[in-house]
């Protein structure tokens, strides 16, 4: 019972302190961006959000800047990212390679519209913690950073320098990360808010050096207490059971681990094409220098030469499923595995969700408290601790507010996030699916014009 | 269902196909021209179907028409139906019909192999032994694997596989057969005793212990050819060019045949698995579609049918490279070893007729049993110059045969790669356009 007319106090305290139309103050906590020059015309606030949800929400509230900014995200604003040419810099243990980063765009936060930098690897990582520190909070899906290479950059470090600084290093796996880092870049500038994240901004367009990211590097003692806190994490993930309002979180959350369980197969799936088409590659070639033996040995004159060309030809097919394996892997491989880590982000701010609802919890807990003992001061008239105790409870009335408020927010960020990622999950696919077919096809057409090419020969054999 | 205890019939003779024959040799151009004895050894590409006429007309004098009209796959075992057409004087009946096993087919090559009368003539390879073993354990492994996979994933699997068994089961068959017209279209062969007793003798030919004393009696015996390759061309300096040339190029040959047919095989064999891998994306698109929703769901099921597809298509390539390009390479790889023993006997006959040679002389001097000896002589020699025009005539062919052969597999090859580039070129750009429009 006397749990009971709190929360009906609650409630009712809440109608009366209906946040209306105030300025940004409440998302801009979160927000944390000093914005000197800041978004412009973004500031009025609209409360155009429609509701969908369930009746037992209280409020809901949309910081302005991300409503304009999404109603915007298709329109006349594009942005285009451009990560090449691998160098390394500087010798020994402290060298590192360096990436250029070309960015071509329209969007007026930045101040040209076409412009590079040289990055290296840590910075990246440095701007994803960043993003990642700011925004998951909020409900904001940062796109997962490529995975560190220990015994790859290790092998750059300790190899010579090249004749000249500026020469390009050939080795597979710099390519395989080059190409990821362009995808994290590219994914992150889609979204209507990071694009315009003064860090971000910084990252594209500033010449000078980034302060290293040193908390990045795999073996750090903040990378160590990370793994710690993740950890904690996971345990409190399996434990703490969220008394949930809205059922379409639970759906969603069920939607994205079938999704996920889905794509772990057809990753496994495409991982053993690859494997296979690279296989094939080479064994094309061993039968290439068979062909070539065979027809040095050939005494009958067009019988060897037709064998000299089947060499040829298998030499070219060789190439050519080289290249086959290039397209699985980067159009589709890579693309699905891209995927299942940002599957791994969204299971995280669903979690930020669940720690948000256990705040806004405890801040009630602490509030009937403070209530009950307010209650019992009056009760027992001790005027001296009352004045304390009602103090108590205007402050925690306060963060249970403001705990709600954080709760509400995230709840709808979190679902414009999903719509966001729907979208995009699905014109991805598509446009990959379809790239793949038109390089397949391409690749059907040079196999006709190789035994186009040799088929007279064999047919000349007299 | 091919577990092993049940027997799978074949019926149609192997040339009424779909793209499971293959042709090998073409006709041996010493053969008589006059007989129907290879009505089908002319090619037909696997596609088109062209089955060879099960009664020709009429049979002509002396003739001798063979084939493997049906065969039974049972445990261990493979049992062909030799089926013998023939106006030959030597057989009791014109229509023949016996059940041999792989064995016998041993023994028949075997028993020509070494008759010294036909030292001067190339042997045609023994077929290999049936070999059923791998695909029996990918059946069994199937078996095992089946709570893992939806009912039609474990459908198809298996409709693939027995596909895989019944296209080794008529290869085996076709290589066989091939062996045995061979026989029946070479001039001195087809009137061999043995050949006779194989094709109408009906009790069983050879008993089974036998088995084991063969294959040890053969490797014993092709110890001993090496051993003799090398010591006769140390010791005896050919008399020919031509033949000094022919067994170096043939040894140089046959090594880079032999190597070329199993890297062939390694590299079809990779490529079916670039096939499989398609399928198994396939199916974990179509898992993917049913958690989508609306035109969502149509584009990924189209596109889990576009793998599929491609999946067919590859592994097409994949077999048609290993029957053009690779069954080639290894029937080439058996004769010209088949060629290199008769160029080795045909050596050991002139280290005989040297002998005689010096046996001679050293009777002439002594002035003893000269007339014998001379009567040697001239029996080692005609024996050597016989062997000598004899075999010349065999490689001659033989190096006909092989070009031809190779021509034709290659020209083939090359078709059908370009037709199945077309195929998958054709069958991607619509599935294109129908991505495109569910898009």
């Amino acid at each position: 019972m006397e749990v009971e007319t709190p929360t009906h106090e609650q409630n009712r305290e809440f109608a009366d302190v209906d946040i209306n139309n105030g300025s940004a103050s409440g998302a801009s906590d979160e927000e944390e961006v000093p914005a000197p020059g800041s978004v412009t015309n973004l500031d009025q606030e609209s409360d155009l959000f429609v509701s969908a949800m369930t009746p037992s929400e209280v409020h809901r509230r949309i910081s302005a800047s991300n409503l304009e900014e999404v109603l915007t995200d298709d329109g006349d604003y594009f942005i285009q990212i451009a990560v090449s040419d691998p160098q390394k810099v500087g010798d020994g243990m402290s060298s590192y390679l360096a990436y250029k980063v070309t960015t071509k765009t329209n969007i007026p936060k930045f101040k040209r519209t076409e412009f590079s930098t040289l990055r290296r690897f840590s910075d990246f990582l440095g701007i994803h913690d960043l993003l990642v520190n700011k925004y998951m909070r909020m409900g904001r899906i940062i796109p997962p950073a490529p995975s560190k290479n220990i015994i790859g950059s290790t092998k750059v470090k300790m190899s010579p320098q090249q004749s000249e600084p500026g020469t390009p290093i050939n080795q597979e796996w710099i390519e395989i990360r080059r190409a990821a880092l362009e995808r994290f870049v590219h994914r992150t500038a889609q979204h209507p808010v990071l694009r315009v994240d003064m860090d971000f901004v910084n990252f594209l367009e500033s010449d000078q050096e980034l302060p290293r990211a040193v908390n990045t590097s795999a073996l750090s003692g903040a990378g160590v207490i990370r793994l710690f806190n993740k950890v904690g994490e996971t345990v409190n993930k399996i434990t703490y059971k969220m008394d949930e309002n809205d059922p379409w979180f639970d759906d969603k959350i069920t939607e994205v681990e079938n999704l996920d369980a889905n794509l772990q197969k057809l990753s496994t799936a495409l991982k053993s094409l690859v494997s296979s088409r690279r296989e094939l590659s080479a064994l094309t070639g061993l039968v290439a220098k068979s062909a070539a033996m065979l027809s040095t040995c050939e005494e009958h004159t067009g019988l060897s030469r037709a064998l000299s060309n089947l060499a040829d030809v298998e030499e070219k097919i060789e190439l050519l499923r080289s290249e086959q394996a290039n397209s699985d892997f980067y159009i589709l491989a890579e693309f699905v595995k891209d995927y299942l880590g940002l599957f791994g982000a969204i299971k995280c701010i669903f979690h930020e969700r669940v720690k948000a609802f256990q705040n806004w919890q405890y801040a009630q807990m602490q509030l009937s408290k403070r209530r009950e003992n307010r209650g019992r001061f009056e009760l027992a008239n001790r005027a001296d601790k009352l004045d304390q105790a009602q103090q108590e409870v205007e402050e925690w009335q306060g963060k249970v507010q403001r705990c709600q408020q954080q709760f509400d927010d995230i709840s709808a960020e979190i679902k414009r996030e999903m719509e966001r990622f729907e979208i995009s999950r699905v014109k991805d696919f598509k446009a990959n699916i379809i790239k793949y077919i038109e390089v397949q096809m391409a690749h059907q057409q040079q196999i006709i014009s190789y035994w186009e090419a040799f088929a007279p020969f064999a047919r000349e054999i007299v | 269902m091919m577990d092993g205890t049940d027997e799978s019939n074949i019926l149609n003779s192997p040339l009424a196909n779909n793209g499971g024959t293959m042709e090998i040799s073409s006709p041996n151009p010493l053969a008589p021209t006059t007989t129907t004895t290879n009505g089908s050894g002319t090619a037909t590409s696997p596609d088109s179907s062209s089955s060879a006429p099960a009664t020709p007309a009429a049979l002509g004098e002396n003739a001798l028409h063979v084939e493997i009209s049906d065969a039974l796959s049972e445990k261990e075992k493979v049992k062909f139906t030799v089926h013998t057409r023939t106006t030959l004087p030597g057989f009791a009946k014109k229509d023949n019909n016996v059940v041999r096993q792989h064995e016998e087919f041993v023994w028949l090559h075997d028993r020509i192999e070494e008759n010294e009368d036909y030292a001067g003539y190339i042997i045609p390879p023994c077929p290999p032994r049936p070999d059923f073993d791998a695909s029996r354990e990918k059946l069994q492994r199937l078996g095992e694997g089946e709570g893992n996979m939806t009912k039609e994933e474990f459908k198809k699997m298996k409709s693939e596989l027995e596909a895989e068994y019944l296209a080794t089961f008529k290869k085996t068959v076709a290589m066989h057969e091939v062996f045995l017209r061979r026989l029946a279209s070479h001039p001195v062969f087809r009137i061999d005793n043995h050949l006779k007793v194989f094709l109408e003798y009906d009790q069983d030919l050879c008993a089974k212990p036998r088995k084991k004393m063969a294959i040890f009696g053969g490797f014993v015996k092709s110890l001993g050819k090496t051993t003799d390759e090398i010591l006769l061309s140390a010791t005896v300096r050919d008399v020919n060019d031509f033949f000094e040339n022919e067994l170096q190029f043939l040894t140089e040959y046959h090594g880079h045949l032999r190597e070329a047919a199993s890297r062939t095989e390694k590299m079809t064999q990779r490529h079916k698995d670039v096939g499989d891998s398609h399928q198994k994306i396939s199916n974990a698109l179509t898992q993917l579609s049913t958690t989508e929703k609306g035109n969502v769901e149509t584009f990924v099921a189209k596109a889990a049918e576009i793998f599929e597809r491609i999946k067919n298509l590859e592994t097409r390539v994949a077999s048609d490279q290993d029957l053009k390009l690779g069954d080639t390479l290894r029937y080439y790889q058996r004769d010209s070893d088949a060629a290199k023993a008769l160029l080795i006997r045909r050596l050991r006959c002139l280290a005989a007729y040297e002998t005689a040679n010096r046996n001679l002389e050293k009777a002439r001097s002594k002035n003893k049993d000269v007339h014998a000896a001379e009567t040697a002589q001239a029996e080692a020699c005609e024996k050597f110059e016989s062997m000598s025009a004899c075999g010349k005539e065999e490689l001659i062919g033989f190096r006909n045969r092989r070009v031809a052969a190779f021509k034709k597999s290659l020209v083939e090859l090359a078709e059908l790669e370009i037709k199945h580039a077309k195929n998958q070129y054709d069958y991607l750009r619509q599935s294109l356009l129908a991505l495109k429009e569910i898009a």
